[in-house]
């Protein structure tokens, strides 16, 4: 049974002067467990449907619906991931971890082995009184997936989560993510525009059209875990689904220069 | 060490001519000493000003003897004055600004009638503050409150219209609720703005308290410097100047360790 249904989705933003269809009849579903990426360019509109699901900003028309539930309204059943981090600076590690289990009454003992467990299982444990400015970009983000992990939604929502972090510090955290996503067994809805990402990641890897917002593509991933990004079947997708991207990357420069020559 | 012992030196070297030449001119009897005491006559003053009056009581307490004299009571008066009226001032100021940075709806109701009595300077108030309030502490406490209210108001009003929308959507995501969101995530990544304001609101209140010492009681740092003109006293005039520079520095510096504390967790902090 599908755990993300994504009926007949549509975005409009109004804009003065003309209405942008960000997004134009979406369909999807997700089953429980799936970690499925969305792919494309920026302006896709693959953020704007991972917010959708999150709840922050509802479907002009069409409806999305989580365990048989229509989303209206964000909810700690699908913990989001930001690009940005979005830690609460005035709070420390530990206490950026507690925040949601706190919100939802937890007693303290439960609080306490639930955030200890975390800060080990990402490798946080020196970190737990240290305030969010004094960690590396990498170290923030660890600390977002374990805040997400503390309210244990089935479904974590990420919007490109590492795309701010050096390729090191990157590899090293998808494997991370894999390694929790094999152990808790969570469904994933990861928003990239990096196709390698895509690829060393997903089950399924849905490439999106640049506006309108559509689905152009909904591979799914059949290459066994851990994945050799240097072996000649990554490749091969890599260079099929670039193929892809590329096509919708070039309609959207052309986009970009058309915008500044009108204005 | 020697680099400090440096600094400090450069620091005082201006400050020490001044006073020679100062006390030079006055020993070639340049002004009149009634108009300007010479700097040792001002730091006898200050020292009588600061000692006990009455010799030790039997049963009093040596701290309390050694606090019994004018200055530290005018002290105590003068910074209680400060602290009762900011606290009023700022109390009120917060909740407030709270909501009209929280809401468009409070903040149009409110706002114009705002921006009519905040260029109001708290010096204006004062015939109103007597004739409400007459003399003695309260009316000092409105006076101080008034010079607190407005830059806290207005920097918590900023301060809440400043928070990253991003904080509000990580928190919504994890399912909090209004008050909580108000409490633990609105109110915390305002603070820079509400503590900047209320820096200010201290300053304000210090000033003030002053002002309205002059009028409507007989204690105080304010009150003993205008009672001292009286007698042409300009040796305690001064004395009186100083200990208000003191006081000042000590409530700001107070002031400061206390913001450094609650913004320890915020970036680009200096120390």
């Amino acid at each position: 049974m599908a755990q993300i249904l994504i009926n007949h989705v549509q975005k409009v933003f109004k804009t003065p002067g003309k209405d942008v269809v960000a997004l134009k009849d979406i369909n999807l579903d997700i089953k429980a467990g799936e970690f499925v990426c969305l792919l494309g360019p920026s302006g896709c509109g693959k953020s704007t449907l991972l917010n959708a699901v999150a709840g922050f900003a509802l479907p002009s028309a069409g409806d999305i619906s989580v365990n048989g539930k229509v989303v209206t309204a964000p909810g700690p059943d699908r913990g989001m991931v930001f690009q940005e981090y979005a830690l609460f600076p005035w709070m420390t590690v530990g206490q950026n971890i507690a925040f949601g289990l706190e919100i939802q009454k937890k007693g303290k003992a439960e609080i306490e082995q639930t955030v200890s467990q975390l800060l080990e299982l990402l490798h946080l444990g020196d970190f737990r009184d240290r305030f969010p400015k004094d960690l590396s970009g990498g170290m923030r983000q660890r600390v977002a997936i374990a805040r997400v992990l503390a309210i244990d939604s089935p479904i974590m929502l990420m919007d490109e989560p590492f795309g701010a972090l050096d390729a090191l510090t990157r590899r090293n955290l998808q494997d991370e993510l894999l390694r929790i996503w094999n152990k808790l067994g969570k469904t994933i809805l990861f928003v990239t525009h990096s196709i390698e990402e895509s690829v060393y990641l997903a089950d399924r890897i849905v490439v999106m059209t640049y506006r309108p917002g559509m689905v152009k593509r909904d591979q799914y991933v059949d290459m066994p875990r851990p994945r050799d990004p240097s072996s000649a079947a990554f490749n091969d997708l890599k260079r099929e689904l670039g193929k892809l991207v590329m096509e919708e990357q070039e309609r959207q420069a052309k986009d970009e220069l058309k915008l500044s020559a009108g204005d | 060490m020697l680099g400090k012992l440096k600094n400090f030196a450069r620091g005082v070297l201006v400050p020490v001519l001044l006073l020679i030449l100062w006390e030079a001119c006055l020993r070639a009897g340049l002004f009149s000493p009634v108009l300007l005491p010479a700097p040792t006559a001002v730091a006898i003053k200050w020292w009588a000003y600061l000692m006990p009056m009455q010799p030790q009581e039997a049963g009093q307490s040596y701290l309390a003897w050694m606090f019994s004299g004018e200055l530290p009571h005018d002290a105590y008066s003068s910074l209680f004055r400060v602290v009762t009226g900011f606290l009023i001032g700022a109390g009120l100021a917060l909740p407030f600004g709270l909501l009209m940075g929280a809401s468009t709806r409070i903040y149009d109701l409110f706002n114009p009638m705002m921006q009519i009595l905040r260029p109001i300077p708290p010096i204006a108030y004062i015939p109103l503050a007597i004739l409400w309030f007459g003399l003695g502490n309260p009316p000092s406490f409105f006076l101080i409150a008034i010079g607190a209210f407005f830059p806290v108001l207005m920097n918590t009003i900023a301060g809440v219209r400043q928070v990253d929308g991003i904080y509000l959507r990580a928190a919504r995501n994890l399912g909090v609720g209004q008050w909580t969101m108000f409490v633990r995530v609105i109110l915390p990544a305002a603070t820079p703005y509400i503590l900047a304001g209320a820096r200010i609101g201290i300053g304000t209140a210090f000033i003030v308290v002053i002002v309205s010492e002059m009028i409507a009681v007989n204690d105080g740092l304010g009150f003993r410097i205008l009672e001292a003109r009286e007698f042409m006293w300009s040796d305690k005039i001064i004395a009186g100047m100083i200990t208000i520079g003191l006081l000042g520095l000590a409530i700001d510096t107070a002031v400061s360790r206390l913001n450094n504390y609650l913004l320890r967790w915020h970036r680009g902090l200096e120390h």
